[in-house]
């Protein structure tokens, strides 16, 4: 199952004008957060925060909606958002804390909570991880190059950036530049070559824009908690939902990307454990079962 | 009691899995087995002991119901050392020190499985940095993790290991879960630890992701993150290992995780 274990896959907005404004594509990482502060049913979130550099994150522990909201956006490059966990729950003394994970975030997080080899008393304060889809992050150096070099525009007038329709997608407050995405080829994070896992297969709710129209998000909910904090904000009306598209630019195109993530990841791994060079994940020739599981 | 543990722990298997693990548990309580367990310490601060008495909720049943403590300074009065199923060893082991050295030896000897308990058990830790040449024993200078000395079944490095995963272990090594030990097998082989692991093992071998585990689980905040990677400061690391043992990329037990959360 190139999606992962989920219980409901479907389309999901939310329903806040103010999160409709400034999110990425639906707000379901802000309206999340945002609810499960309202509730209660977390007590602060770590999330890819601003920091003094335009568009280089700094990982932030939010304690308000307004800190939530400070970090909408996708930033495409790095935020080391466990790393902060560690503030959130020694510093902040917080108990709930929700955070905001990439795919292989989510898997330092859940190693941590299934092996709290050296972590103590924080793997039962985990009460919400939202995977976000990602197909590969990138140095902040290598940002800047493509945006800078290649789009030509200067880091500070970037009001978004975007990935969609096989482009790379640069919006400054008066003009829309694109360039394919293959161009950043050769610029993506190394170690996220061996990754089998694009829509963070282990969250409590994972979300991203593919396969969902502008505007809008594909949510799946995986785990008990995940489902019931999702279909809470749904009943309270912050998010509205709606079936998603079977076809070519739904669910087909969202397995057809994590299907191809899986097959080139897979590649590299044999390739590398050929060499003799260090893997956590299985070889094709190791595994049983699903030959593009996350194992 | 095991299934209160356990739900303390929120060790809870799926539903289907319910039925035998009741079966184990009534087979354990059944043959009334509890393991005997020997606490041996050596160069070691007992931060391990001490974080083992964290489990607050679950201490007192553990130490009387479910397993007996047979053997350890200050825990049983008792002078020879008698046969164990488990010793639980902490601090590394002084190459100069004869007492500490037999110890380890009978330890060995008369225990089934030997577990480092702690990072000075299982890498040397903190003691890697000895030198000698102080009070009061200027002649013990040699401090190595007794892997070096004796064949070690199951390492818990941590300095010191979480109350969590001493519990965890202990559940799982009354319940024959070889499944959930492996890691900690495989770990009694990894006694050479440095907070530059990260940038051999992960960083140079093309594996990093930025995702800050190892900066998270550091204990003693050697570790920050600098565009994205491990930065770390030597003079803060104590040689544990815990950032290269919880980063995902050192090795991953996916299955494991997929039971937890019930995927």
């Amino acid at each position: 199952m190139v999606l992962g274990t989920y219980k409901q896959i479907t389309l999901a907005r939310s329903t806040d004008k103010q999160i409709q404004k400034i999110s990425q594509d639906g707000g379901i990482a802000s309206a999340l957060l945002c609810f499960a502060l309202d509730e209660k049913i977390i007590d602060g979130a770590v999330v890819a925060g601003p920091s003094e550099k335009m568009w280089k994150p700094m990982p932030t522990v939010a304690l308000t909606s307004d800190d939530i909201l400070a970090a909408a956006g996708t930033k495409y490059t790095l935020s080391p958002n466990l790393w902060m966990l560690k503030e959130a729950v020694r510093q902040y003394g917080l108990e709930k804390v929700g955070i905001v994970t990439i795919p292989c975030q989510t898997m330092g997080l859940r190693k941590m909570q299934s092996y709290p080899i050296g972590v103590r008393f924080m793997a039962d304060k985990i009460a919400l991880d939202i995977g976000i889809f990602c197909t590969e992050n990138f140095s902040f150096e290598s940002l800047k190059t493509f945006i800078q070099a290649k789009a030509g525009v200067d880091f500070d007038l970037v009001e978004k950036m975007d990935i969609g329709k096989g482009k790379f997608w640069v919006h400054t407050a008066d003009d829309v530049i694109s360039f394919p995405i293959k161009e950043t080829h050769g610029y993506e994070q190394n170690g996220c070559k061996v990754c089998l896992d694009l829509v963070s297969e282990l969250s409590d709710v994972s979300t991203g824009s593919i396969g969902a129209p502008d505007d809008w998000s594909a949510v799946m909910t995986r785990t008990d908690s995940g489902e019931t904090i999702f279909s809470k904000a749904v009943d309270a009306g912050l998010i509205e939902t709606k079936p998603m598209d079977e076809g070519k630019f739904g669910l087909e195109m969202l397995t057809k990307l994590a299907t191809s993530k899986k097959e080139k990841a897979m590649k590299v791994i044999d390739d590398r454990k050929a060499m003799g060079l260090p893997v956590p994940f299985k070889a094709s020739n190791e595994k049983e079962g699903d030959p593009l599981a996350n194992v | 009691m095991l299934a209160r543990i356990k739900e303390f722990l929120g060790m809870e298997a799926k539903p289907k899995e319910e039925a035998s693990e009741q079966e184990v548990e009534k087979v354990a309580e059944e043959e009334k087995a509890k393991p005997r367990i020997g606490y041996i310490h050596l160069s070691g601060c007992t931060g391990e002991g001490m974080s083992l008495t964290e489990n607050y909720d679950i201490l007192a049943p553990l130490l009387t119901e479910m397993v007996d403590i047979v053997y350890g300074q200050t825990l049983v009065d008792l002078w020879e050392m008698p046969e164990m199923d488990i010793a639980l060893v902490e601090g590394s082991v002084c190459l100069q020190d004869d007492h500490s050295m037999k110890e380890l030896l009978e330890v060995r000897e008369k225990a089934g499985l030997v577990v480092a308990f702690g990072s000075c058990a299982a890498t040397g830790c903190f003691t890697r940095y000895s030198r000698g040449g102080q009070q009061a024993q200027p002649n013990h200078e040699s401090f190595v993790p007794i892997a070096d000395v004796v064949k070690v079944d199951l390492a818990i490095p941590g300095c010191p290991p979480s109350p969590e995963i001493i519990a965890k272990t202990v559940v799982a090594v009354l319940n024959g879960d070889m499944d959930y030990l492996q890691p900690m097998m495989d770990l009694a082989g990894y006694t050479e630890a440095c907070g530059c692991d990260l940038q051999t093992k992960v960083v140079n071998q093309a594996l990093c992701i930025g995702c800050g585990t190892c900066a998270m689980a550091c204990q003693t905040r050697a570790l920050s993150m600098t565009d994205g990677r491990p930065e770390l400061n030597e003079d803060r690391c104590i040689k544990c290992g815990i950032c290269y043992v919880q980063c995902p990329r050192s090795w991953w037990p996916a299955e494991r995780i997929n039971m937890d959360l019930g995927l």
